[in-house]
């Protein structure tokens, strides 16, 4: 096997016994990312220098017996965690030249473990879109077919991982930003209930959806990377003073009992055939495995889950993007006298036409006159969708289904209606909307194109979530088929 | 329901965020079509129901009052549009 090809549990194998150096590896991912970077485009900067001091360094830990499962081993960081002295862009014009004066939390975790970072990867701009088509810069590919997008906002950290550019990535997740873009690709996607990772440096989009997680090969690395991202953290008063459990103990291909609930609202018109058989004969493998399944779950508010997020997350993203004033750091227009219009023209010409319609969609819901009808109504809406998961969980370990309702589509296909994008958050959503974690994990092909399970937990209940998309893992092989690039 | 030119450019003013005319029509006509879209949720009944504002079981998270260094001034300023010695340089607010 060609090292960048190695998952982390196996690349620390071999780091350890010193049949591997860190630097050989990193060497590797930056000649890989040399190869096929001009076809899928799925980093804003590839950080060679850094990676290298940070591999040598890493080699050192290693020969002084200082190991842990992520020393020495390359990593992609979505475009907008914080990075000291590595432009930080959120794939915008607005911060194209910004240059973090600190790391995100999650950044100098990785850091203290010896991580190598070889890049930041491309995403919709301020994570705003499920395609990467509105970066500001370019749009990603998806390595299964280039003419496809690879699902957004974290698309360039999931195409990393599918193109072999690095070992693992972070992403970040606020309507499913880490877990479509996962299934898109076929590879594995965590995002942890709200308060599990410090969003300490993660640049605002919606302060009470986004979660920051790994994108990774397998459900082990996934396992591995939030055992060190994890954790309280008091520069993020969100995150909540939990002991964390080791995950990689919970990861047995015993499921014998475990109960699992099909919901559904989520097998409905609108969803491609392909992927409903994809997910019925991975529901049965589930079974087959031990797995007590059911299809009386019923979460009837998911109907309206979309327009809840399409109101809380614009409303909250034009509070957190209204302190781009052109005056502290980004793009700042100066061909006037008149602050008001320098103010307006910075927005005009720093934000892409999604942020946009956000931040309109947004100060609209929030308008006097409108308040009531939209952001409140939205938010009580929320609690309801809450309660029919709490309600879930007091008789199921986890809700299966599917990642999206379709495999990826063409590039261009959505851009001219903003509803039909938005439609592919569907099944992702909810669970942003009620805090939950969710792991997806690669679940068949329809004509050489990704399907993706996704499986929920309860809150704070990753162990569960991690445990059955293990045992599904074991027994199956999609997760180790390669694109083809 | 269709938005009206000015309501758009109430919004915009709210948001102080500048719009080309071409801009201006499409964003009505977008908001308008995601706007009558969320009208699904006018059939829920959300009598009683609380507002959810956010999702962990925490509430007025305080933090001791302690003194502690902050960035330098010059790490702090290194991104700065306009900067004018340990200063941001900003537009006259007051003529």
């Amino acid at each position: 096997m060609i090292g960048y090809q190695l998952t982390i549990h196996q690349a620390h194998n071999l780091l350890k016994t010193r049949q591997l150096s860190s630097l050989e590896l990193t060497r590797a991912c930056l000649e890989r990312i040399r190869q096929v970077e001009p076809k899928v485009h799925a980093l804003v900067t590839v950080t060679d220098e850094l990676a290298l001091r940070q591999a040598e360094k890493a080699d050192r830990l290693i020969a002084q017996g200082d190991v842990h499962p992520l020393t020495g081993v390359p990593v992609v960081i979505k475009d907008n965690m914080c990075t000291k002295g590595v432009r930080t862009t959120c794939s915008s014009r607005m911060l194209a030249n910004f240059v973090p004066p600190y790391e995100a939390t999650v950044v100098e975790k990785l850091n203290e473990r010896g991580a190598v970072i070889v890049g930041k990867a491309n995403m919709d701009e301020f994570a705003m879109g499920s395609s990467t088509e509105h970066s500001a810069f370019f749009t990603t590919q998806n390595p299964w077919d280039l003419s496809r997008v690879p699902g957004g906002s974290s698309g360039g950290s999931a195409v990393a991982v599918a193109a072999d550019e690095a070992i693992y990535a972070l992403g970040s997740d606020t309507g499913g930003s880490i877990r479509q873009p996962a299934g898109f690709c076929s590879v594995t996607g965590l995002k942890p209930t709200y308060g599990r990772v410090s969003r300490y440096g993660l640049v605002a989009f919606a302060s009470s959806l986004d979660q920051i997680g790994p994108l990774t090969k397998d459900v082990t690395d996934c396992a591995i990377v939030l055992n060190s991202i994890a954790g309280y953290d008091s520069r993020d008063s969100t995150s909540v003073p939990y002991p964390t459990p080791d995950y990689t103990q919970c990861l047995t291909t015993d499921i014998k009992g475990l109960r699992i609930g099909v919901p559904k609202e989520y097998f409905v018109a609108g969803m491609q055939a392909e992927v409903e058989q994809a997910l019925r004969a991975a529901i049965n493998k589930l079974e087959e495995l031990g797995a007590n399944v059911e299809f009386e779950v019923s979460l009837p508010h998911t109907p309206h889950a979309l327009a809840v997020y399409y109101i809380i997350a614009p409303s909250e993203a034009s509070a957190n993007l209204a302190r781009y004033d052109g005056v502290k750091y980004g793009f700042s227009y100066q061909d006037t006298d008149n602050m008001w219009e320098a103010l307006e023209k910075t927005k005009q010409f720093g934000f892409g036409d999604e942020v946009k319609r956000r931040i309109m969609l947004g100060t609209y819901a929030l308008s006097a006159g409108y308040y009531d009808a939209y952001y409140l109504k939205a938010q009580k809406v929320r609690t309801l969708i809450r309660r029919e998961f709490d309600q879930a969980f007091e008789k199921y370990d986890a809700v299966v289904t599917p990642t999206s309702p379709t495999v990826p589509f063409k590039i261009g296909e959505k851009m001219e209606d903003p509803l039909q994008m938005y439609l592919s958050d569907v099944f992702t959503i909810p669970v942003n909307i009620a805090g939950l974690p969710a792991i997806t994990i690669p679940a068949g092909f329809a004509d050489g194109l990704p399907i993706g399970m996704q499986l929920i937990g309860k809150p704070f209940g990753e162990e569960a979530i991690l445990r059955i998309a293990y045992a599904y893992e074991q027994a199956t092989e999609w997760h180790k088929r390669k694109p083809e690039i | 329901m269709k938005l009206s030119r000015e309501e758009v450019q109430h919004i915009a003013l709210l948001a102080r965020l500048g719009l080309t005319e071409t801009e201006l029509e499409r964003l009505r006509e977008q908001l308008s079509n995601i706007l009558e879209n969320f009208q699904i949720l006018q059939q829920v009944d959300t009598t009683d129901v609380p507002p959810t504002a956010q999702s962990i079981p925490l509430q007025n998270v305080t933090k001791d009052d302690k003194v502690a260094p902050s960035l330098p001034a010059d790490d702090v300023l290194a991104n700065a549009p306009q900067r004018d010695g340990e200063f941001f340089r900003v537009k006259a607010v007051l003529e």
